[in-house]
């Protein structure tokens, strides 16, 4: 059994302590809007907050995550209103095939967090989510649209 | 070569299950007092176009939307002739069972060689002002007044003489009862007000909040959860494999052979089954392929370069004599591996099959050929299986094909009355695709004693996509898609340069590794082979790259104001800001013209930094330019990752690269600033998806030369000691 708070609601599941927190989010929670993309934390698409952190779930065991806050991209909005990242997202039109797209918004969420106004440099270290259809430039302006909104 | 697996089997079995078909502007839609109805009840005017009562209007949309936006783009054609309220419209995918069965009302549901748009326009278009008409129509009728005095304009209609005026929703009902119009006048482009402008995609919202169900997401009752491996050397297959080593394990319902090559562990979820799958003992029985690596097949291809033997894509004059007699030759050989399309949705469906039923729910770019694929593997007429088309996490080609499709028919055979979803690890999605084909090409150019090009022999080896995927499409041995971008004449693919003495041929050798359509498909290396060795060609005249190509595509006007177009925003033959440095490539792909200029650094001679790269494009006709701009930039990000990582090696008959940490990909830090000019001249239609993806790498590479003098004519970039900075 692992006790899960997940987008503020607490949850007991069943499950084997090594089983990775995606899967357990996706499969048992059925929150289906975090990807599976690698399994090995390589491309991001899993990314969920953990006590606010940006963690690639698909690596990250469920034993690991009990009794922490864990946000996915189902819980960002918060009172009905699109948290800004995903604002910036809506006004840019980032999303192509959009598969990748809630890990790299609970990716950039967390950096925004961490530093408000990122530079280039600051979204090259920190961004390394990969998108096989390439929004990387719109990805761009929308976190510096975000950062000024 | 090994047994080629039958996979274009679209036509004949989807044909033949609805003879009598054929598009024509009644849509075969039943008129009178029969009305098709959507699934809410809501009447459709015609098979494009349902209008509900509260005003919204639903498009049908044949094509898949795998991010290329055409779901958008189609959408927009058909609300600029329904002269619909933009704001009201959504989007539905009708099934290919459904296709069927209404005799193939909305045609080709095939994705893929950037055809959704530029392929469905007409259809589409007349569908939009078929249903406008019959709307009017009713509305007239109503009133009782001649509808040449009504008018329609965002979803109301208007009378003119009396003021009167109703909606769509309101008349829906009366205009699904009437006949349709037998012909109807498309709009001049020139007078689009919903088409050709730059809106903004309907499918975001959902992606941003993780409520988008793509097919990976499937939830059904009672759902089990399917993973795979299939032997790892291509074209094996199972010997044994000892299912007893799993029994008791969690969640785990059943170990099955899936066909031939593959073996399938079911359980309650995907996380159960992949662990179980990983525990359970198999023997493969690897074949003859078992011996293959990637030197083997340099070897082999490498025969090709001087075979006797080739297959001609184009010739004019006569080259060897050019060649002979040439005041100076220039040769060079040129190489590209294989590539993984590594969608970020790995492959997946989910299926549930009865005696009397199969349902499919998939990702699919050939939702047809999906279909065809359901019926075949489950032992079941057409008319008894249908497939549920939902949003791709990407497609890039791979999703043309249904091996999946199969593979989770054949599972779910195994357990009768249970939706069993397939999932491919990105394991078995990076060793089982069907990869870019690989090929070697040797070209040689003359020059006369005045340093004119007097000829030009380009030698393709390698690998032929139609021989794997679809031989029956040979052409009486040739591959005519070998030759994309190099074709004497069409509307596909034009070569630009006039030469005087030219041959374009291609040797084919087929390894055993599967080959397929990976975006932008041969023009990629047929671009980089091309543009790279006309850079050559310039420098060994000691002519300016771009005067150098001006001359030679005179004749050839539209190839020459894209490249022209790209020069001079680049402003080509001003200085470049210290240490950058530009290259050029143009190609004719897809219907669409398409050039880019490409300002690189190199430091040190091995750490690269592409700061821009501008990209022109003339797709003909622009339906959403914003879109194309989209695609610009992301076919330049695939096509870079490809020149700067992308490589599959084969050891012992299989694929090494097994996820992203070996086949890696651009991110974020690598993108440079991508300037797109989008400048559709009209008269015809070309894609939009692939075309500028074969201009960013031979345009780079040029850009490496002018700074370093180093020619790169093998990739990956990071097997020649260059990584980016």
């Amino acid at each position: 059994m692992a006790r899960l708070i997940i987008n503020g609601r607490t949850q007991e599941i069943d499950v084997d302590p090594n089983t990775p927190l995606l899967w357990v989010i996706r499969e048992q929670v059925g929150l289906t809007g975090t990807k599976y993309g690698c399994g090995i934390a390589q491309c991001g698409a899993c990314t969920v907050h953990i006590d606010g952190v940006a963690t690639r779930s698909c690596s990250f065991p469920v034993s690991g995550a009990e009794g922490k806050q864990i946000t996915t991209i189902e819980g960002l909005a918060a009172n009905g209103m699109l948290h800004k990242v995903q604002q910036a997202w809506l006004d840019h039109d980032v999303p192509q095939c959009g598969y990748c797209q809630s890990g790299m918004i609970m990716a950039v969420a967390a950096l925004l967090k961490e530093k408000p106004k990122p530079s280039d440099a600051d979204i090259d270290a920190a961004i390394t989510n990969i998108c096989r259809c390439g929004t990387y430039q719109q990805v761009r302006a929308a976190i510096h649209a975000a950062a000024s909104a | 070569m090994n047994a080629m697996p039958k996979i274009d089997r679209r036509a004949f079995v989807v044909g033949a299950a609805a003879v009598g078909g054929g598009l024509a502007l009644g849509f075969q839609i039943p008129f009178g007092p029969q009305v098709a109805r959507a699934q809410d009840g809501s009447p459709e005017v015609n098979a494009w176009v349902v209008v509900r009562p509260d005003e919204t209007v639903v498009i049908r949309i044949a094509r898949s939307e795998m991010g290329q936006g055409t779901m958008t783009g189609l959408a927009q054609l058909v609300a600029e002739e329904l002269e619909c309220d933009w704001s009201k419209v959504s989007t539905e995918f009708p099934t290919p069972g459904q296709n069927v069965a209404r005799k193939r009302v909305w045609g080709d549901y095939y994705t893929t060689g950037s055809r959704g748009i530029r392929e469905s326009h007409e259809n589409v278009r007349k569908g939009g002002a078929a249903a406008r008409q019959m709307l009017i129509q009713a509305a007239a009728n109503g009133w009782n007044v001649p509808v040449a005095e009504c008018s329609a304009a965002s979803g109301v209609i208007t009378h003119k003489p009396s003021g009167r005026t109703t909606t769509y929703g309101k008349v829906a009902e009366a205009a699904a009862k009437i006949e349709p119009p037998k012909e109807v006048t498309l709009k001049d482009p020139k007078d689009w007000k919903t088409a050709g402008k730059p809106l903004k995609r309907l499918d975001t919202p959902d992606k941003l909040t993780g409520k988008q169900v793509y097919s990976i997401d499937m939830k059904l009752p009672g759902m089990l959860s399917a993973a795979i491996k299939a032997c790892p050397v291509f074209g094996g297959k199972v010997r044994s494999f000892d299912a007893a080593k799993i029994d008791g394990m969690k969640g785990v319902k059943k170990a099955v052979q899936v066909d031939d090559s593959a073996v399938a562990v079911v359980a309650d979820t995907w996380s159960q089954a992949k662990t179980a799958l990983d525990a359970l003992p198999i023997v493969w029985d690897e074949g003859t392929n078992a011996t293959a690596s990637t030197a083997t097949i340099a070897e082999f291809l490498k025969g090709g370069l001087d075979a006797e033997q080739a297959f001609v894509g184009n010739q004019k004059g006569d080259v060897k004599g050019a060649i002979a007699n040439a005041a100076k030759t220039i040769d060079a050989v040129y190489s590209y591996p294989y590539q993984s399309h590594s969608c970020m949705e790995p492959l997946n469906a989910t299926a549930l099959y009865t005696a009397e039923k199969c349902e499919v729910w998939t990702s699919s770019q050939d939702a047809e050929a999906a279909l065809a694929a359901t019926s075949e593997a489950a032992g079941l007429p057409v008319a008894k299986c249908d497939v549920h088309k939902l949003l791709l996490g990407g497609g890039f080609g791979r999703r043309g094909r249904s091996d999946y499709v199969t593979q989770a028919v054949l599972i779910a055979k195994q357990m009768p009355g249970t939706p069993v979803k397939l999932i491919w690890s990105r394991e078995e999605d990076m060793t089982h695709d069907t990869y870019h084909p690989i090929t070697q090409c040797k070209l040689v150019g003359a020059f006369d004693a005045n340093n004119n090009l007097t000829g030009l022999h380009m030698r393709i080896s390698g690998q032929s996509i139609l021989a794997y995927l679809a031989p029956g499409r040979l052409q009486g041995g040739r591959d005519p898609a070998t030759f994309q971008g190099l074709n004497p004449g069409g509307a596909e693919g034009v070569f630009g340069y006039d030469i005087p003495n030219l041959l374009i041929d291609h040797a084919m050798r087929n390894p055993h590794v599967p080959a397929g359509f990976w975006r932008g498909v041969n023009n990629n290396q047929n671009a980089i082979y091309l543009e790279c060795f006309i850079d050559e060609l310039a420098h060994a005249a000691g002519q300016d790259p771009l005067e150098f190509r001006r001359k030679l595509l005179v004749n050839h006007p539209k190839h020459l104001a894209v490249l022209n177009a790209v020069a001079e925003k680049a402003g080509w033959g001003k200085p470049a800001p210290e240490g950058v440095y530009r290259g050029l490539a143009q190609q004719m792909a897809y219907g669409s013209y398409v050039a880019a200029c490409a300002e690189v650094s190199v430091t040190d001679n091995t750490r690269l930094k592409i700061h821009r790269i501008i990209g022109a494009t003339d797709p003909g006709h622009a339906v959403n330019p914003a879109q194309i701009d989209r695609q610009v930039a992301g076919s330049f990000v695939f096509g870079l990752s490809a020149l700067i990582y992308g490589e599959c090696t084969v050891k012992d008959g299989h694929v090494e690269q097994t996820n992203f940490d070996s086949y890696n990909v651009m991110r974020i830090a690598e993108m440079p600033k991508v300037e797109s000019i989008i400048m559709p001249s009209g008269g015809f239609w070309g894609g939009v998806g692939e075309p500028t993806i074969c201009v960013a790498a031979p345009a780079v590479l040029n850009a490496i030369f002018a700074a370093t003098g180093r020619r790169i004519r093998s990739f990956p970039l990071k097997n020649q000691n260059i990584r980016t900075a």
